[in-house]
């Protein structure tokens, strides 16, 4: 099992939402219904479904930043839903986010030096100088340049917000990146480069991925595996080609019908 | 800045405002006479080129006091204000933050405070206290914190949702670095709003308790008191309630008018 470095079973979040005319009433919402998904180490296990199927909330039930019903979720060998405190602080240094948009996810009153060195000064990973070092070597690797340590996040453009945004989840030298819509945010040309980042850094760095998007175009494009989301269901899971290939599930095919001019390509075909 | 140099009401604002404070400042270097010096053969002369704003009953020079008194009154107003937004600040960054049951507890005790008519109160406590400028300060500040707990509960409310928040909880960051990194600095423009705006306030609070002689003490100036002397010879020296009643109505006006246009220039809502 050493090559799996996440794996999520059976997770289950219900929202709580009041209804009838005095509010007495409760509707349950299912977010997350007996989910269960493996991320290969060095891999990436895409996410896809519509709004509202519960990408997100699984994003965020598994980085334990809302809490979840039921299931457990192990990382690395340790179950994150019994951990907290300082043992739960410790395992984010290896478990991190990058956020779908780049103008709410940067903190409008910090530098992008301290944006991105924030996490090293969570995790004292070395001295000033050392931190400095870092956020300066990252910064440059994601395509920004030293001088961009004192700008705020108001002064950049959203691609270069979201290279902060990346910079910001790699420099603590995570093992699992979740990205949530990374690029949904971004116009179709910067949505290329970023997602090229992302890729290269993955091989560099050795990351492994949960990449969640709703654009099944760039899944083909990043994603080793495919799990498709329904209400808070996987309704199927597999290898990319299979997937796109031969989907066996009806939702799966009409997502797949979906993709802008496929339709017309399959049906020239026949 | 820039935003609120171009509103005109706010550059009024901001001009008295500023006047009063140098006006107070230098309230020793500027006062023709000593503010409490009595001369018995000065009594009530109407305002002329040796006293300004006349004298009073006791032939005290009534500009002299007048800036001693600007001393008091916003030294209250600052003082008051200041520890009803420290207070007020720490209970709704904890009510917001926190939530559950300390929030319904915070959020209903501010609910009886704001139940109860505070100048009745503020009355209620003086009654009990000898009245004193550093009690009054006490007194006013604990008791005009609730609007700025609200004001910056709701502020965390909705900022703890918004990415870059989830982004430092995902990084690690404890619940002080949260507050005071991510949280407060983004909830600072309503708390200076609501700050320039309380002072408007409790210089008026002041003022009234000054007046019904439950403020600060005669022989220490203060406008409120000032005005208290004046309503006896109300008849036959107008100067002095004319210029005290002008003092406090300006600067109210002035703080009034400030805060407003810091809310409209720093409100990212408002466009003009």
């Amino acid at each position: 099992m050493s090559d799996i470095i996440l794996s999520a079973s059976h997770l289950t979040k219900t929202y709580r939402q009041r209804s009838g005319r005095f509010g007495f009433g409760r509707k349950l919402v299912k977010a997350l219904d007996d989910v269960s998904i493996n991320i290969k180490t060095g891999s990436t296990l895409a996410i896809v479904g519509e709004s509202g199927s519960g990408k997100s909330t699984l994003a965020r039930c598994l980085l334990q930043l809302l809490p979840l019903d039921a299931g457990t979720v192990q990382f690395q060998g340790q179950d994150l839903a019994a951990l907290s405190g300082d043992a739960l602080r410790a395992v984010r240094r290896h478990l991190q986010m990058v956020f779908q948009d780049p103008f709410a996810s940067l903190n409008p009153r910090m530098k992008v030096g301290e944006i991105v060195g924030e996490g090293l000064l969570i995790h004292n990973l070395g001295d000033a100088q050392e931190r400095t070092r870092k956020v300066l070597q990252m910064l440059e690797r994601v395509g920004l340049s030293a001088a961009d340590i004192n700008k705020y996040p108001h002064e950049f453009s959203g691609g270069q917000r979201q290279r902060v945004g990346i910079a910001r989840a790699l420099v603590l030298e995570p093992k699992l990146v979740i990205c949530d819509e990374p690029v949904s945010a971004l116009d179709v040309s910067i949505q290329a480069q970023i997602l090229l980042l992302l890729k290269e850094l993955q091989q560099e760095m050795g990351l492994s991925y949960l990449f969640i998007s709703h654009d099944l175009r760039i899944v083909r494009h990043m994603a080793d595996e495919i799990a498709v989301m329904h209400d808070g269901k996987i309704v199927e899971q597999g290898e990319v080609e299979s997937i796109y290939s031969s989907p066996q599930q009806a939702y799966t095919q009409n997502l797949l019908n979906s993709i802008p001019g496929r339709q017309r390509r399959t049906a020239s075909l026949i | 800045m820039k935003r609120v140099l171009a509103n005109p009401l706010a550059c009024w604002g901001l001009a008295i405002t500023l006047i009063t404070l140098l006006l107070a400042l230098f309230a020793p270097a500027i006062a023709p006479y000593d503010p409490d010096a009595i001369d018995v053969k000065q009594i009530l002369l109407s305002p002329s080129a040796s006293h300004w704003m006349g004298t009073d009953g006791l032939g005290r020079d009534v500009f002299s006091r007048m800036l001693f008194g600007a001393r008091i009154s916003l030294m209250v107003g600052f003082v008051a204000v200041g520890i009803a937004t420290i207070i007020g600040v720490l209970l709704g960054a904890i009510s917001g933050y926190y939530r559950g049951w300390v929030d319904i507890f915070i959020m209903r005790l501010v609910d009886v405070m704001l139940s109860i008519p505070t100048f009745f109160l503020i009355l209620a406590v003086i009654a009990f206290l000898t009245p004193s400028i550093w009690n009054i300060m006490i007194v006013i500040g604990l008791t005009s914190w609730m609007g700025v707990t609200r004001l910056v509960r709701a502020e965390f409310l909705s900022l703890r949702e918004r990415e870059f928040v989830l982004s430092a909880k995902a990084l690690g960051a404890g619940d002080l670095r949260l507050i005071f990194r991510h949280l407060l600095p983004n909830s600072l423009t309503p708390i200076i709003v609501s700050t320039v705006l309380g002072i408007a306030s409790a210089v008026l609070v002041e003022s009234g308790l000054s007046f019904l002689g439950l403020g600060v003490q005669p022989p220490q100036a203060s406008w409120g008191n000032i005005l208290t002397d004046g309503k006896e010879y109300i008849q036959f020296a107008w100067w002095l309630s004319l210029f005290p009643g002008l003092a406090i109505l300006f600067t109210v006006l002035g703080y009034n008018l400030l805060g407003e246009g810091l809310r409209d220039a720093l409100d990212p809502r408002t466009t003009n």
